[in-house]
Parts: structure tokens; C-alpha cells; sequence
């Protein structure tokens, strides 16, 4: 597939979007040439974020507290230590903050000023989380949020929004579903969804991997 | 700065579209765009905060019609050219036509897990006390500063309780400038719905920021 094919996603007109290739082409074989940047380098970059670091980290982390009872503490009291024993730490997840959904408390994370997310734990955001749509509604009326991702809170759960304005990263603890008592934390992981860790979604049931 | 990025509570940008199966980038030139930014990091010397500065500062039209991979980009060649790393002849050129500048270091393809992995934390060591404590009123000031900024509007003005005393940390509004880290004490700050959109907001909402000490008065 072409570049064009991958860029219709955006409302941006062909043109705009050519300019801007080109123009990343051009300084990528300036910098190269001046021996800024190695492309073999670019590439391990690419690949990082593309193939190893992504939500399926953070699914193994909620697994693992869902299991075990004192990881959850471990992770709740301070994340980043925690997370790093599962093996996951690094740029844009330096400090961690886990969040603990329960019957009367929804954590939902936004960044109303640019993109910050848990890079180790979820990989790079998605576009939706960089909108401004999700940007500006998120602090104002995240009920309606929620209903953009199709998802309602009972009219009495506290919901609760923690806008990213520090280099704190937020990871939200979802509740583990019913019906998966005695499950591997393998198992587990496969209910554990991007938007549930975010708090736009809900993880998975197991009626819903069976299908 | 009160720019197009302070989009908390702002209204006319329509629904949120999540994207089914979306994948990590969209076309390869955000691949080389994000990359790029992150490999330049090193040689080009500038912090995260200056990154963030030179994404947000431009106009709110232009801000909200580039796509996020446009922004990062424009940013670094802002900061690129800024620095006198690049000039725009050789961009319209395609290759570079003036000798490199000395740089530090490059990221090599060796360096890139270790670099990726050890991140850039931002806790620093000091010998003050932290003024608040968990429990504490507090209001955001009404600050307005041209320069960058991490408290957002919606905030300024409100009063909120302290949640948690964060630790000390580099201070935003200094390191973009080129100042200094200037590290400060930082707290998560909790506010109501109401407090913050007034009668009409969700009462059974409740939005925290994270603070730095410069950021906040008693109340």
C-alpha cells in the first residue's frame, strides 16, 4: 500500500500531505548526510514502537494484579518499581501512577495540553487520544465521552480525570471481569483492552473471547 | 502559553472517532517524522520542554488543522534550524549544501534500547520543604505567561485540595526556556466538576492536574 492509502485517514487535502513527505524525505537525507542521525538507528526506533512496546505490555501488568493480590499492592502503592519487575520501563514511563477502578470509581486519563501517555505500558497513543475532540471534552464532560466510545457509568459512580500535565503517566487498573476465577494471567491478559486502560473502554468478557 | 494546544473544556471540535484496529503510524513518513524527533533529541541538545514549546507555539488555526505527526515535524525542523543544524536551501534541496556543525553525540543503533530504557526522569534531588501537604486548599493562580506553560486555563483561578505531594521535579516553565531546570515541589491536585464548569458540570466528576509549587497559593 501506498502512503496515500495509509493517509486518507486524516481530513487533510493529498496536497498537503505530499508536501509534508517530501519534506520529511528531504531532512531525513540532510541529517544523514550532515552524520546526524544513523537510519539504521531510525529504523530500531521504528521497529520498537511498531512491534515490541504496545498495550499488550500493560495487559500483562493489570493481569498479573488481578492474580495476585500482593503485585496489585505493589502495583498501587508505586507503579514504576512494580512495572518494572514485569519487565517494562523507559522514556515517557518514568514515573507511573496506577489507578484503581472499583464499583463506585471510573479513573479515565486525558493530556489536554499535547499527547503524554504511558509509552512503556501502552505504546504510542492513537490518534483519537490526540484530538482535540477527546482533548477538550475529557475534563469538561467525560459522560459524553464515554458515550462516544459507545460505554455508560451508572449516574452514581464517580468518575474521576486525570489530566497528564507533569512527566506522571497514568495507568488505569480496570475492574477484572466475572466468570474468570482461576484464569492464568496469560488468559487474563487477553480480556485486558488499550481503552480499558485508559478509561474509555471496559475489558473484555469472557463470552467475548469465546466468540 | 495560551495557545491552540490549552484545549481542556474548550467546545466545537465535535465527537471523538476511535479508529477500529488502528495501527501504530499512518504512512511511512510519520514513521520517519517520529524517528527523526526522537534520534535528534541527543545531538540537537534541546529538553522535552523545549519540544513541547516549539509544537505548541503557532497560530490556534494552524495548530488544530496539522495532524500530530505535522506538528512534531514542524517542530523539529523549527528547532533544527533554530540551532543552525539545518537551513531551509537545503531542505528545498533535498541534501545538505553547508559543512555540520560539531555535535555532542548520535544515537547509534547500539544505543537505542539503553536509551529508550533508561528514559528521562525528571525527579530531582533537594534540600526544601514541600509547602503543601495532602488535604491542603489551594488555588491556581491566574497566570498567563506567553512563554510555555503546563497549568492548563481551565484550572486557573479554581481551588482545589491537594491529593498527593508528587516529589520534587524539573520545572517546566524554566526548562523550555533555556534557563535551567529550576526543580520544584509538584502535587497532584484534585478539583470538583463544579468548581471548574460551574452549576451545570457533571457533580459526580472530579479532574486532577499535576501542579508545581510555583503554580499554586493557599486558599
Amino acid at each position: 500500500m501506498s502512503d496515500h492509502d495509509h493517509d486518507h485517514h486524516h481530513d487533510h487535502d493529498h496536497s498537503e500531505l505530499s508536501e509534508t513527505q517530501l519534506r520529511v524525505r528531504a531532512l531525513e537525507t540532510v541529517l544523514t548526510e550532515k552524520g546526524y542521525v544513523d537510519p539504521a538507528a531510525l529504523d530500531l526506533l521504528i521497529e520498537t514502537y511498531e512491534k515490541k512496546v504496545g498495550p499488550r505490555n500493560g495487559a500483562r501488568v493489570v493481569a498479573r494484579a488481578w492474580a495476585d493480590p500482593a503485585y496489585r499492592a505493589r502495583l498501587l502503592k508505586d507503579a514504576t518499581p512494580a512495572i518494572a519487575e514485569v519487565g517494562y520501563a523507559g522514556r515517557q514511563g518514568e514515573h507511573i501512577v496506577a489507578l484503581e477502578n472499583t464499583p463506585n470509581l471510573h479513573n479515565m486519563v486525558v493530556c489536554t495540553l499535547c499527547s503524554c501517555y504511558p509509552w512503556p505500558v501502552l505504546g504510542l497513543p492513537p490518534v483519537w487520544y490526540k484530538s482535540a475532540p477527546y482533548r477538550s471534552r475529557a475534563v469538561s464532560d467525560p459522560r459524553s465521552v464515554l458515550a462516544d466510545f459507545g460505554f455508560a457509568l451508572p449516574k452514581e459512580t464517580e468518575i474521576r480525570i486525570w489530566d497528564s500535565t507533569a512527566e506522571i503517566r497514568y495507568l488505569v487498573v480496570p475492574m477484572r471481569p466475572d466468570g474468570t476465577e482461576g484464569w492464568s494471567e496469560e488468559k487474563l491478559a487477553d480480556l485486558v483492552t488499550r481503552d480499558s486502560m485508559i478509561g474509555t473502554g471496559l475489558p473484555k468478557s469472557p463470552k467475548d473471547i469465546a466468540k | 502559553m495560551n495557545g491552540g494546544q490549552d484545549l481542556g473544556g474548550t467546545h466545537g471540535h465535535g465527537p471523538v472517532k476511535p479508529e477500529p484496529n488502528e495501527p501504530v503510524f499512518h504512512g511511512e513518513w510519520e514513521k520517519r517524522a517520529f524517528a527523526l524527533t526522537l534520534a535528534m533529541g541527543m545531538p540537537g541538545g534541546w529538553n522535552i520542554d523545549m519540544s513541547r514549546f516549539a509544537r505548541e507555539n503557532r497560530p490556534p488555526g494552524e495548530y488544530l488543522s496539522m495532524t500530530y505527526y505535522q506538528i512534531w515535524f514542524a517542530a523539529l525542523e523549527t528547532m533544527l534550524k533554530e540551532r543552525g543544524l539545518v537551513a531551509e536551501d537545503e531542505i528545498a534541496a533535498g541534501h545538505s549544501l553547508h559543512p555540520a556543525k560539531p555535535v555532542k553525540r548520535i544515537l547509534s543503533p547500539g544505543d537505542v534500547e539503553r536509551t529508550l530504557h533508561r528514559g528521562g526522569p525528571t525527579e530531582r534531588d533537594t534540600n526544601t520543604a514541600a509547602a503543601f501537604k495532602p488535604g491542603d486548599k489551594v488555588r491556581a493562580k491566574n497566570i498567563n505567561p506567553p512563554t510555555h506553560t503546563r497549568l492548563p486555563r481551565y484550572v486557573r483561578g479554581h481551588v482545589g485540595t491537594i491529593e498527593r505531594v508528587v516529589g520534587c521535579h524539573v520545572f517546566p516553565d524554566s526548562n523550555a526556556t533555556g534557563v535551567g531546570e529550576n526543580p520544584q515541589w509538584l502535587y497532584t491536585v484534585r478539583f470538583d466538576g463544579r468548581e471548574l464548569w460551574g452549576g451545570e458540570g457533571d457533580p459526580s466528576a472530579k479532574v486532577s492536574v499535576d501542579a508545581w509549587e510555583p503554580y499554586l497559593e493557599p486558599a
